[in-house]
């Protein structure tokens, strides 16, 4: 097993190699460093004196390869320096996002598996019935609403008309629970229509399994069976399409922080991206592949252990 | 071999007029279709018949685990110590199921849960049905184990399926079934997936558990030579309607029905050494277009026109048992021969006859 992670985090090292080189040359294909110095100078009107001294002051001046193994290397011990557009240290603007976007990114997750799993098994008991059918009617619905509609829906009825919740924004502490509930909700019901329907298949493969009709021989009930045998055997496929993005929690959501002002790392990505702050963007992309990395390793580990039959090595 | 139950009344299972139907996108298949037979206490009855014919069905049909909602038992009388288990709710069931009735299957490999310990399947098994808890319930299981003849029972109850070879695994399935001491167990072919010399083993167990308990065997497959070591009686299947029934000497000594002789010739026979094998032609017409009168007509080497036409009895009166066919049936005015008990060596010839003369036919058509 240690023999098997430790192989994973040698693999892992030409992939981070390979998606920061990708980075660097898809961000130098849509941005030159003239433009990065344009907007990020506070003159309007910058001479090109200036931009020269912006672009020296970053080491964007200097050839390609050169900035690349400085860059890759700097990312590697993890020094991610400061932001090109607000001077502020990379990680201690991390640091600070790091707390809302995992916390409302792992509500969502835990909120999100729970439902689905229980609407799944319904699904799954009542297979066939109308139920089932209204379950799966609603969840291609839900599939069919763009997230932005969920957004600002939710924002306008529970923001605007009930006045439940804020419209958006940020305060710690206790209570942060104010700030917190729309976009969860919002976030778990855009998620639940796959995540069921997907589920719900898992489950059905498993109820035609042979152990199955072994199972209801011996004289266990149906509910029995779906919840012992069918439940341990569909967790091993929705553990792998689940465990993989726990590590990316702590990044948040692009869209949501964005719209709700959350003060996370998906709005300091969404940020970067918009005022072309390459050294925020390589960080977070490299930051992204790490975790992901780390999510497929735990995927593995996961595996060996609710499923017997497999064996890392 | 037991001759017959020594008292009538000691009938463990009664099946009357059995109809269990699926519906298909191509209409309803009639998968077993009027099934009567029983089983005395200690007997073993054998279904045998090719694939497609509905034994698996009759079986299933028997647990109450027909598959929804696409199948249902359309009517007929299943008793069970005299209980119609037909009109059991599902929770009554249940309790019946693993019980009263065990049921092993032809599939070890994939019929054991692959995320559970055996320990934990079997112990589950027993606790189940209250019959015993905890620290009992494990030990029972652990006997259970030794019972089946599996080396080291402690450290298998420990491992998983996959951990275990086809025969095991099978000795597990039957350790399971019997765990509640049932009154009549369902073997669906158990032997079909396993090597022969397993297969030899499996139902030496089965029998020696047999004679132990005292339980009733139905016993479902498609070799005539697992029937001779194993059955008292025995009923041959074709397109969900039984057509013949008796005790398996009289079946081996004179199979009376053109199917069942067809089986017989298609076994390889030490008085036949250097010939081909007689085969069957044709296969079990689908359960969704049964053959309208007799089912076996189409692939009949005595039949002519009537066939095609009338519906065989199910116990003419020239037949001395159950005999689905109407060469034993004197209302039939235009038979061209009185069926004859014949050998299997006489079957065999007819059947190379009748096929040398349908291929003359063919030819001079």
């Amino acid at each position: 097993m240690l023999r098997y992670v430790l192989r994973r985090i040698a693999y892992a090292v030409p992939i981070l190699v390979g998606v920061s080189l990708l980075t660097f040359f898809l961000f130098y294909a849509v941005y030159t460093p003239e433009q990065m110095a344009r907007k990020n100078l506070s003159t309007k009107n910058p001479t090109p004196a200036q931009i020269e001294e912006w672009v020296k002051e970053h080491g964007y001046d200097k050839s390609r390869s050169e900035q690349f193994s400085k860059h890759m290397k700097e990312l590697l011990l993890l020094r991610f320096g400061k932001s090109d557009a607000t001077k502020q240290d990379i990680w201690e603007r991390i640091r600070a996002g790091v707390g809302p976007s995992s916390y409302i990114a792992s509500l969502i997750f835990v909120c999100s598996i729970i439902t689905s799993i229980s609407l799944a098994l319904v699904a799954a008991y009542f297979r066939g019935t109308y139920l089932d059918l209204w379950i799966t009617f609603l969840c291609v619905l839900m599939m069919s609403i763009v997230y932005m509609v969920y957004i600002i829906a939710g924002q306008y009825v529970f923001g605007k008309i009930l006045k439940l919740s804020p419209l958006g924004g940020w305060r710690g502490g206790l209570d942060a629970a104010r700030f917190v509930i729309l976009p969860m909700i919002i976030g778990v019901i855009y998620g639940l229509g796959s995540t069921v329907r997907l589920y719900r298949t898992f489950m059905l493969d498993e109820m035609n399994q042979d152990y199955v009709r072994t199972a209801r021989a011996k004289g266990i009930g149906e509910r029995g069976v779906l919840l012992r045998h069918v439940l341990k055997n569909a967790a091993i496929p929705i553990l792998t399409s689940s465990v993989a993005v726990i590590p990316s929690l702590l990044l948040g959501s692009l869209l949501l922080e964005q719209f709700f002002g959350i003060p996370g790392l998906g709005s300091l990505t969404v940020d970067a991206i918009n005022s072309q702050d390459f050294a925020v963007v390589r960080a977070m992309v490299f930051l992204g592949t790490v975790l992901y990395i780390v999510g497929l390793i735990l995927t593995d580990i996961s595996y060996a252990l609710v499923d017997p039959r497999v064996r890392l090595e | 071999m037991i001759q017959s139950a020594p008292f009538p009344s000691q009938t463990l299972l009664q099946v009357e007029e059995l109809r269990t139907h699926f519906n298909t996108p191509r209409g309803v298949a009639r998968a077993v279709d009027g099934v009567s037979f029983q089983i005395e206490r200690g007997q073993t009855l054998a279904i045998v018949g090719e694939s497609g014919c509905g034994k698996s069905m009759t079986a299933l049909s028997l647990m109450g685990l027909v598959p929804e909602p696409a199948g249902y038992i359309e009517n007929g009388r299943v008793l069970f110590d005299e209980r119609d288990l037909l009109d059991l709710t599902w929770e009554q069931m249940r309790d019946i199921r693993g019980r009263d009735i065990a049921m092993i299957f032809q599939e070890p490999m994939t019929s054991l849960n692959p995320t559970f310990t055996i320990g934990t399947q079997l112990i589950e098994a027993i606790q189940i049905h209250g019959t015993a808890n905890g620290e009992e319930a494990r030990r029972r299981a652990e006997g259970m184990l030794a019972h089946v003849e599996l080396q080291n029972p402690a450290q298998v109850m420990r491992q998983y399926p996959h951990e275990l070879s086809g025969g095991m695994r099978q000795r597990v399935m039957i350790a399971i079934a019997l765990a509640n001491e049932p009154k009549l167990l369902i073997a669906d072919e158990p032997t079909t997936a396993l090597d022969v010399t397993v297969q030899a083993q499996i139902l030496n167990l089965i029998r020696r558990l047999q004679r132990e308990t005292g339980m009733s065997v139905l016993l479902i497959t498609h070799d005539l030579g697992i029937v001779a070591e194993m059955a008292d009686r025995v009923a041959v299947m074709y397109a969900g309607q039984i057509v013949e029934t008796t005790s398996v000497r009289d079946l081996f000594h004179r199979p009376l029905h053109p199917y069942t002789q067809g089986l017989f010739a298609s076994l390889p026979a030490r008085a036949r050494r250097g010939h081909d094998l007689a085969t069957l032609e044709g296969v079990v017409p689908e359960a969704v277009a049964w053959p309208p009168a007799c089912r076996f007509e189409p692939r009949c080497p005595f039949r002519w026109e009537t066939c095609a036409r009338v519906a065989p009895k199910f116990q003419p009166a020239e037949a001395p048992w159950p005999t689905r066919c109407h060469l034993y049936d004197p209302e039939i005015a235009d038979r061209p021969m009185r069926g004859t008990p014949r050998s299997q060596q006489q079957v065999a010839r007819d059947l190379e006859t009748a096929a040398a003369a349908a291929h003359t036919t063919e030819v001079a058509s």
